[in-house]
Order: structure tokens, then sequence, then C-alpha cells
């Protein structure tokens, strides 16, 4: 006889389905009984669900035990009979059989997975309409609350089958790519303005305040050193070149609000529906979307993705709201920022101390402890030299405890008070512009996510989800910054997106892999890497395993132009124990992001030392220093080389 | 021609008859007493040549190099290192640079720096870039000290098959012998044999890099890589520039790309005259000079006053002066090219040839040196490895850059069939050309794939800035056997151009729009 927990739910569930009055559930029952081997089983009131049955129970003595399928295939196939049928109940059956053929083994790997996809591991354990209900308990609750009525009744019941919230990058290709597969699809999008009043469009972070608008400023600073260089080249012009901030933003601006458009004209072609309003859960399956004006709306969706990503977070001490400004005001500015105060060590605080520099302002940069934290502390040491070189002053180990505005102005004056980190010191500082670049914060408090049961990271506020990007609560989904331990780079949102709209709505089963993503970061001297650094390659694989090859490099451009032949590096991490299987590249020099790419396909393909030799190198670039390294670390031997 | 065969005056021991080679049989004749022994003998000190001497001194063999720089027919020389460091890549390159950054003051006050257009001053340029050069001649003349490779700024010819004859610019002789030789002498460029004037008037890539002055307005004839590049480079300081081809633009390279190479120099500034020819170049009175040419298609002839007239349109082996035939290292006749195999050995066993004079091999510095190392490796018995001349990635430094490796369209489909090649493809436009506005027609990318999965990569070409360092790494990522797939499932670095490649979705066969779409 099958477990006492099915008989429970036998009632509820025959009230459940009013129109299935023969109800085959009995059948089933025998069906599961009689089942040689039955261990789990699954329940729908529609013909197809005694197919499922007969399958399963055919495959599993022989093929999922025997092929020792794995977990993940497993775990494909649990979510496809969870996508494929209203309602399914996975339970235990005390079939005499069961022990004879091993139904125990695969028993356990089927409750170990369907605990990971639910985090529930008793059982049983119910799904409808492809909702995880919970357990028996669950269920009555469900039923009581009429959420299980609601459930039965969805599909059509919904307005959406998809509504993202967050148009930004990830939410925007997720969006589209369902929109393509035929769905309805709708995007909320709402940019919360900044303390300082900044405001932008759709697309997200990237777009606007992001990679898009510090990419272009990048290049207006290195075109700061084209023009220095190209004196040394035979371009002559005496006078004296100043730079025009507002020149500057006003054409980055220009461009940003173009692409913005074009998200929007993108989302009307496919047909997504795109409602400038502030999103947020109010019960299961439904959001409401507050506009600027106040107004409310209320929508429902079968599924949901949330991509809200992050924002620049805040010091917390007297004056950081009122006087500083983040990266999401800076590329917007109105005026030239003048003589400024970064205060962090993150990419985003490099890159901004790095543009500012590179555009002839004086530059500080303030940072608590060490640069670019868990990036390799090699390169970020030296990525710190190379802006030094350029004039930025560094403070370290210093914390602000105070920002004072001394005088009002387009920039202002603001006086710092900062304190050691180390001991009692303090010192002052007076700036026209304080820039926080300290970290950013998901922006997951203020969703409702309690309400519907979405767990967040108590401590970063970030969102848990499986290698699905799945979260708790089963129609939920999060794509991009807001997930816990994921790379917060665009490309990987996109990719995250719209490989989940396919797993979604498309058939198609690929995962976004997060390993060895390439990621550069645009400080004046461009840093790129991929795969591990050198701390994190000794703690996995033991530094008497790897072999670090590495060359300072000077690039053929920087001879005539008489710039540092010392400050570019090249360096590679190779795992002696797998062939010297390359597991960590490190560039930092001229065109570090043009360069990385490709490196980054090539790991994803195994590359290996052997193989960096027997490539030919293209002549004259800087990426060609990777097909001829030949000293390692451990040799000691000299790297440098000689200058002009 | 201007490398006038020069025999090796051996003293009272007779003159070499260039068709006696009953010589190489015997080894080294008695007369040849006060020779100078050594290990290893490398006719020329460039790339191949320097690399090939350096390693096998390195592994302990006594080496020397022999390098003789004959002066161009305008009398153009240059010190050690070859035609990479001297009159090729690197000032090159530096060169093409001085055009880039030419680009980047137009696009300077777009983002907000306050520069007008600026002049460009040719000797200050020059000045510089042959600085660097002088510097790189004196570094490889230390690293050969170094090494303690031994060095002699003479003419070498063979004398028998383990002699060399060198000759000094003062005509001092010193006879040399090894066990193994080396032949690295590479290549300079062709001048027309039937076009009046072309010679005397006519200058080439061999002294383009060392003028003192600028050039002025110049016709560059030839279709190869080093006439687009020399074209670019002029038109991007400014020069009235006009490219002259008889046929087809870059030949062998893939035929799409070249044409779009072409168009984005016509847009920006250079004149490009497809199919003519020139017929006569005359000297008008005032340094000026006038260049008459037929259009092949209508026979229509035409002509233009030029200050300078350059011309790229192809280079021979250096291999006259090294009476090969008293070694009997055999050449093919066609192209004067030395006859290798895979072990770079010529027909005879212990003389080797690698860079440019070899027969069949990719005219690419790193190549050469890759080659070079590997025979010395061979060569001390460090290692049996031999060179593997495929996917040998490079890039043409024209204004936009285009960078390939692997293998073009037409010789996939060639080698393949067309119904077994898949072509993914897209226009882009890179990040920077926005702010100013430049015309980002031409950057566009191809990658070519076998069609069947996995799909493997067999070539990629890439126009567009930088194309050098993004080619590099997936040079690589070919060479380790890369499918679609993984190209595809590779995250893309934003915002970059190389990402694009990460992000071609369009095949060719699907007929679908590989054009920019809004952003």
């Amino acid at each position: 006889m099958s477990s006492n927990h099915l008989i429970l739910c036998h009632p509820l569930l025959l009230q459940s389905f009013p129109a299935s009055g023969s109800f085959p559930m009995n059948q089933f029952f025998a069906s599961g009984g009689q089942s040689i081997g039955s261990f789990s089983f699954s329940i729908s009131p529609s013909n197809e669900y005694s197919e499922l049955i007969l399958d399963w129970f055919d495959r599993s003595p022989g093929s999922l035990r025997d092929s020792q399928e794995s977990t993940s295939e497993l775990r494909r196939r649990l979510l496809g009979l969870i996508e494929g049928h209203r309602v399914v109940i996975f339970s235990k059956t005390y079939c005499p059989h069961s022990t004879r053929v091993g139904g125990q083994d695969e028993g356990a790997s089927v409750q170990e997975v369907l605990s990971e996809i639910t985090n529930q591991r008793t059982v049983p354990s119910i799904f409808v309409n492809k909702v995880h209900v919970g357990g028996c308990d669950h269920t009555f609750q469900a039923h009581q609350s009429g959420l299980l009525q609601q459930l039965l009744q969805q599909g059509p019941a919904y307005d959406y089958d998809l509504i993202v919230i967050g148009g930004g990058s990830g939410g925007l290709a997720c969006a589209q790519e369902a929109a393509v597969l035929g769905r309805k699809v709708m995007v909320l999008d709402f940019v919360v303005p900044s303390p300082r009043g900044t405001s932008w469009g759709l697309g997200g972070t990237c777009v606007n305040v992001g990679c898009v608008p510090k990419k272009l400023m990048h290049q207006a600073a290195l075109l700061g050193q084209a023009l220095t260089d190209s004196r040394k080249f035979g371009w002559e012009y005496s006078q004296q070149v100043r730079h025009s901030w507002a020149t500057m933003t006003e054409a980055i601006q220009s461009h940003v609000g173009s692409l913005s458009w074009g998200h929007r004209l993108a989302l009307r072609e496919k047909a997504v529906t795109y409602v400038n309003s502030y999103g947020e859960f109010v019960e299961h399956h439904k959001v409401k979307a507050t506009n600027e004006k106040g107004q409310e709306a209320f929508y429902t969706a079968a599924k949901f993705v949330i991509a809200t990503g992050e924002r620049p977070r805040y010091l917390g001490v007297e004056g950081d709201k009122e006087h500083c400004i983040t990266s999401d005001d800076l590329f917007s500015l109105p005026y030239c920022p003048g003589t400024t105060l970064v205060v962090g060590a993150s990419y985003v605080a490099l890159e901004c101390a790095g543009i500012l520099a590179g555009l002839g302002l004086d530059v500080t940069v303030m940072a608590r402890s060490v640069l670019l934290r868990g990036f390799d502390q090699e390169m970020a040491e030296k990525v710190g030299a190379s802006l030094q070189q350029l004039g930025v002053r560094f403070l370290r180990k210093f914390v602000p405890v105070e920002v004072q505005q001394l005088e009002k102005g387009l920039p202002g004056r603001l006086k710092v008070v900062a304190k050691s980190t180390e001991g009692p010191e303090t010192m002052e500082g007076v700036y026209n512009t304080v820039l926080l670049a300290i970290g950013r914060d998901s922006c997951t408090k203020k969703l409702g996510l309690e309400k519907i049961g979405v767990n967040i990271s108590e401590k970063t506020g970030k969102i848990p989800v499986n290698d699905e990007e799945q979260t708790s609560v089963p129609y939920v989904y999060a794509v991009g910054d807001v997930l816990e331990g994921k790379p917060q780079l665009t490309p990987v949102a996109v990719q995250a997106g719209k490989l989940l709209a396919r797993r979604l709505f498309g058939g198609r089963s690929e995962k976004c892999d997060y390993v060895s993503v390439p990621t550069v970061v645009f400080t004046p001297l461009e840093y790129g890497c991929c795969g591990y650094s050198e701390e994190k390659a000794g703690e996995v694989y033991q530094a008497e395993n790897l072999n670090v090859y590495h060359t300072l490099f000077w690039p053929l451009e920087w001879t005539v132009a008489c710039r540092d032949s010392n400050a570019c590096y090249a360096k590679i991490i190779c795992n002696k124990l797998d062939s010297d299987r390359v597991i960590g590249f490190h560039v930092l020099g001229p065109n570090a992001g043009e360069i990385t790419q490709g490196f980054a396909a090539a790991i994803k393909c195994g590359l290996t030392k052997q193989l960096l030799d027997d490539t030919i190198g293209i002549h004259p670039t800087c990426g060609e220093v990777f097909t001829t390294l030949e000293i390692t670390k451990a040799s000691g031997l000299d790297v440098t080389q000689k200058g002009c | 021609m201007w490398a006038g065969r020069v025999g090796c005056r051996r003293g009272s021991a007779g003159q070499g008859d260039p068709t006696d080679t009953a010589e190489r049989q015997e080894g080294p004749a008695p007369a040849m007493e006060g020779r100078q022994c050594y290990d290893l003998l490398v006719i020329g000190g460039g790339s191949g040549g320097l690399a090939c001497a350096k390693e096998a001194a390195q592994l302990g063999k006594k080496v020397a190099v022999l390098d003789y720089v004959e002066p161009s027919p305008r009398g153009t020389r240059w010190g050690l290192g070859g035609t990479c460091v001297n009159v090729g890549c690197i000032p090159k390159k530096l060169m093409h640079q001085a055009a880039l950054l030419g680009v980047m003051i137009r696009d300077a006050p777009h983002y907000g720096w306050g520069v007008a257009q600026a002049p460009h001053d040719w000797a200050t340029m020059a000045d510089a870039v042959q600085n660097h050069v002088k510097s790189l001649n004196w570094g490889h003349r230390v690293q050969l000290q170094d090494r303690k490779v031994k060095y002699f700024n003479v003419k070498a010819s063979f004398v028998n098959t383990h002699t060399l004859c060198g000759v000094s610019k003062g005509g001092e002789e010193t006879l040399l012998s090894a066990e193994h030789i080396v032949i690295a002498t590479g290549g300079r460029p062709r001048y027309p044999t039937h076009i009046e004037g072309a010679l005397e008037y006519g200058i080439t890539s061999d002294d383009l890099f060392w003028l003192k002055e600028s050039p002025g307005k110049t016709l560059v004839v030839g279709a190869s890589y080093v006439a687009l590049e020399c074209a670019g480079l002029l038109t991007g300081l400014g020069l009235d520039t006009t490219l002259m081809i008889r046929s087809v633009p870059l030949r062998a390279f893939d035929q799409q790309m070249a044409s779009l190479v072409i168009e984005h120099m016509a847009g920006h500034g250079t004149r490009v005259l497809q199919g003519c020819a020139p017929e006569r170049v005359e000297k008008l009175p005032g340094r000026q000079l006038r260049v008459t040419w037929v259009d092949l298609a209508s026979d229509r002839k035409d002509a233009g006053t030029f200050d300078t007239v350059l011309w790229a349109i192809g280079r021979v082996p250096e291999t006259a002066s090294l009476n090969l035939e008293k070694a009997g290292v055999r050449m093919n006749p066609v192209t004067g090219k030395i006859l290798v195999d895979a072990q770079e050995a010529t027909s005879i066993p212990h003389i080797y040839a690698i860079g440019d004079v070899a027969e069949g091999r990719p005219e690419l510095t790193p190549t050469a040196i890759m080659a070079g190392r590997l025979l010395a490796q061979r060569l001390s018995g460090q290692t049996t490895d031999l060179m593997d001349y495929n996917n040998v990635p490079t890039t043409v430094f024209t204004p936009l850059e285009y960078g390939c490796v692997g293998l073009s369209e037409e010789a996939a489909v060639a080698r393949h069939g067309e119904e077994h090649v898949e072509v993914y493809h897209a226009f882009y436009k890179p990040l920077e050309f926005t702010v100013p506005q430049r015309d980002a027609s031409q950057c566009y990318i191809k990658m070519v794939c076998l069609r069947e999965p996995p799909q493997l990569v067999l070539g990629l070409h890439f126009l567009g800035p930088n194309a050098g360092e993004v080619t590099q790494g997936f040079a690589l990522g070919i060479k380790c056997g890369a499918s679609y797939q993984q190209v595809m499932r590779t995250v893309g670095i934003h915002p970059t151009c190389a990402e694009e490649v990460a992000k071609l979705r369009i095949s060719k066969r699907s007929g679908l729009d590989p054009t920019v779409t809004g952003c």
C-alpha cells in the first residue's frame, strides 16, 4: 500500500478537482503499488499522466540506476516532470519489491535532488502547476488560503507568462528572449533617483551609469594621453589643450540616451510590455507597480525574474548623502568635478580615479584596505602603481568619518575628516568633489520578497539561486547583480537571462556557465583577467603545484612616446598536475580588454602552456607576449625591460 | 639588378665558377687554411637568423652570424635586425600608430579636448621612429655579444657545402666553415622591370621608413599588404595618397575582407585606382614625377603628378649573391626561393633555410623566429619537434586593422565543400566610434566553421580597431580546437570590440541581415 501521506492528501485532491470525479486516483495508486520498484510517483488528472507513470517506472529500475544518471540529468528530468504536468506529487511507497530492485538507491538521489529544488527534504512533495506547494500541511494551508485553487486555475488566468522586474542588461535580455519564444512578457523598470537626484532611463546600470559611459570617459582620458603622445609622433599643435567636461558629458549622455531609447524600441518591436513603474510583490504571482506619480497597478504572472541589480553604497557618516556623489551621478554630472577624493578601492573607484586623472584633474583615492579585493593582488598593486604614475594620490588605510560642506557651488568645496583604520590618527582634506565607490548594495529590500517567501542572504541582501537561477520560490528566478556569489558583469547577466528564458519557455536545458568569466578593469592602463588569481589558485591547487610565468613588457607604441618600459605586465598561472593547463590569465597593458577576450575563449577550450608556446605571435602586438613567456616566478629571474 | 651578384673573391684560390659544383662533395678545400670553424653559421641577421643563432649559442654551440645590408637602389641602408626591425613591422607599426594618433586628434574634440586639427611633421616622426630602430639594432648587437655569438658584418656566399666566404664593406674577405649552415637572408622589395623610370625614380618600403623628409603626394603601386599598409599610413598622416592595384587586393587573404579593407581606405581618403597598371615614370622639372598608367578594362591611358612613387608589388628572396650553386642548394626557379623540407633542410641536408627566403613559408617575423629556435633546438638534440605552419595568425595594419587566423572562406569552401562550411558573421560598431560619429560600415567579423557539430572553427577574420590584439587569443582558441559552440559560450568582455566575436549568431546561410541594428 502507499504511504499514509498520500492517503491524507487524497480527499484534498479530489476536492480540488471537482471535474475529475472519475479521477483515477485509485487506479494510480494501484498502478503505483503494482509497478515494480516504484519509489516515487507523480499524479495528475490528465491521461498523459498515466503515460508518465509508466515511463517513469519503466525507466527507474533500469536506466536510472544502472546508468548512474548524474544528479544534473536527474534534476533536469524531475524539473521536466514538474514543468510538464499540472499536479505532481513525489512520495514514497512501501512496495515490497522496492528493496529487490534497489529502489532505495535512486530514491535517495531523487529525494536529494528534490530537496535541492525545493529546500524540502520530506515527502510528500507536491507541485501544482509547476509551483512547489510544499508538503501535506502546506498543501492544506494552500487549500484553505485559496492558493491551491488559484494555482489550479492559473495559466490563462495570469496577465503575463513572465514579468521581469528590472530593465537592465539581464532583465531585458531575458524578457526579449521570452518574447521571441512567443510568451507574453512585461518589464517593470523604475530608477529611484540617487540622493543627489540623478535619474536615467531604461537599460540599467551598464548602459546608463556603468560600462558604457565609463568606457567612453575612459576613451576620453586615453585620448588625452594620445594627444601627449602624438607630439612625439610628429603631430604639431602648440596651444595649451584644455578639456571641456560639459562637451564630453553631453556627447556621452546623448549616446546613452540613444541606447536607452533603442532598448525601448527593441521591447516594442518584440511586443514586450514596458511599464516605467516600481514593482514589488504583494502576494503570490502578483506585483504592485507604482509609477512616478504614485499611481498603482497590479499585474500577475506565472513566472517572475528579479533583475533589479545594485546601487552604490553610502558610508553612513555625517554628510555623505548630502554632499557626496557616486558613479550614479558622475557620468552625467553637469559640471567638472574639480579636485576629487575617490573613496573606495573597488574597480569602480579605480576606474573613476583613472578617468578623472586622465582628464587632468587632481585626484586622491582613499582606500580602507587592499585594492581590487578578489582580484589578483599583485596585479591590483600594479594597477595602483600605474594610477600613481598618472598623478593619482593614494591614502591607504583611512576611512572618512565626516564630510562637511565649506562652500556651495558647482563644484563646491568639501572638507573630509578621515580616520586611520589602524590607530587613532585622523586627517583632513579639502576637495571639490567626494565620490563614493565603496561597494554596491543589491536592490532586494523593497521588493516584497518576504511576502512570497523568496530568501535573501541576510548578510549581503543578495538572492541565492540554484544553478538554474531559481530562487527559493520555484516560479521566481533572478539574474544579474542581485545574485549571490555570481560575477557582476553585463555579459554574464545577458547570457544568464537569455539562457533562463530558453529553459523556461524554449525547452532548452543549457545553463549559464559562471566559470572562467573574463573581465577587464578599465583603468588608464587596462587590466584584463580570466580564471584564478594567484592567491586563489594557491588555495585551490597549492602553490607548489603551480607554474607562474610572467614578464614585464613594453608596448611598441610606448617606445617612441617614451612611456614607462616596465609598467605593463603579463602573467599566467598553470597547473603542473594538469599538463600545465592555464588556470589564470592576467594582463596589464593597453587594450587589455581586446587582448583578454580571445584568451578567455582559449581557456574555455583547455589552453595549456605548451599550446601557448606553439602558437605564433602576431607581430608587433601586446598580445603576442603570451606566446613567448619563458620566465617562471619560481626561477626568480629578472623580467624588467630596458627603456628609452 | 640592384642586388648585383657578387662572386666571392678568394684571392689566389681561383675565381669560383658559379656552375662548378664539384667542390660540394669534398668538404672544405685545403686551400682554405686560416678559416674559422663553427658549429653553426647563420647567413642573415634578421628575426629568424638571430633567433636561431641565439638559441643555438644558448645550447652551447659555437655560432656566428653573417649579416650585410645591400643598400637599396636609392642608397638606404640600416643595421642588424633584418626587415622586421629596420624596414618592416617595427617602423611600419610605429608610423601606423602615428596615423592612428591623427585620427584620435580628430576624435578628441568630440570627447571634450580643445584641440584643433594639427599638421603633421614627417621629420619629427621619422627621427623618433629611426632612433627607436637604431636602439633595436644596438640591442641585437648586445644580445649577440651576451650570448657569445660572433657577428660578422660581411656579405656571405658559399664556397662549398661547409664553407662561406664573407666580404666586408671594405672588401676584406673571411673564410668561415661550419657543420651546419642556416640561410636566413630574407627578401627585398621587387622593382618592376618593364616600366620606364621605375628603378630611377621609384622608392620601396626599404626607403620609406628612412626618409628624412615627407614623401609628399605619393603613388603607391601594388596590392600586397605592404602596399595597403603604406598607402594607409601615408593617408593617415595627411598626405595625398593614391593606391594603384592591377587586379585584386590582398590575394591569398579572404577576398570579402580584402574588399572591405579597400572600401574603408577609399572612404578614408586614399584614392584607390583598381584595375590600373603604370606604364611610365618621368621626372618633371622641379622634382615631381609624372606617372602614366593604363586602365586595363578600358585600355584608357591616364596620367598624374606625384612627389613620390612607391613600389610594393612583391618581394624577391635574397638568394642571388649566395652562390647557392656552389653548395648545390636547390631553389624554385620561378620564385627564387629555397626549397625546404619539414625539418627546414634544403636539398643539402646540413644546410637549412628559414624565414622569407624559404619556399612556401609565411613571410612573418614570429614564424621565422619560432622556426629558427626550433631548428636550433633540433640541431642541438633538444627536441625533435617540427615547426607547425598551420593556423598562423596575422594582422594587416591598415587604418582599420584586419586580423585573421586559419582559413579564408574561399579556402574553407575549397577544402571542405560549400555544403560543409558554415560562416557566421556580423557588422558591429565599436563603442568609441559613437561619440565622434565615426563611420563603422566596414567593422566586420566572420568566423568560418565546419557545418557539422561540433562546428570546429576553421578561420576567424576580424576587421576593426586593435585587430592584432583581438586576434591573438582567438588564434590560441583555434589551436586548442575550438568549436563554434565553445566560442559562443565564452562570456564577453563588455564593452570591447572583441566581445562581438563571442556574439556571432547569424550564419550567412540563414540570409539574415548581419548589419548593426541600432545599438
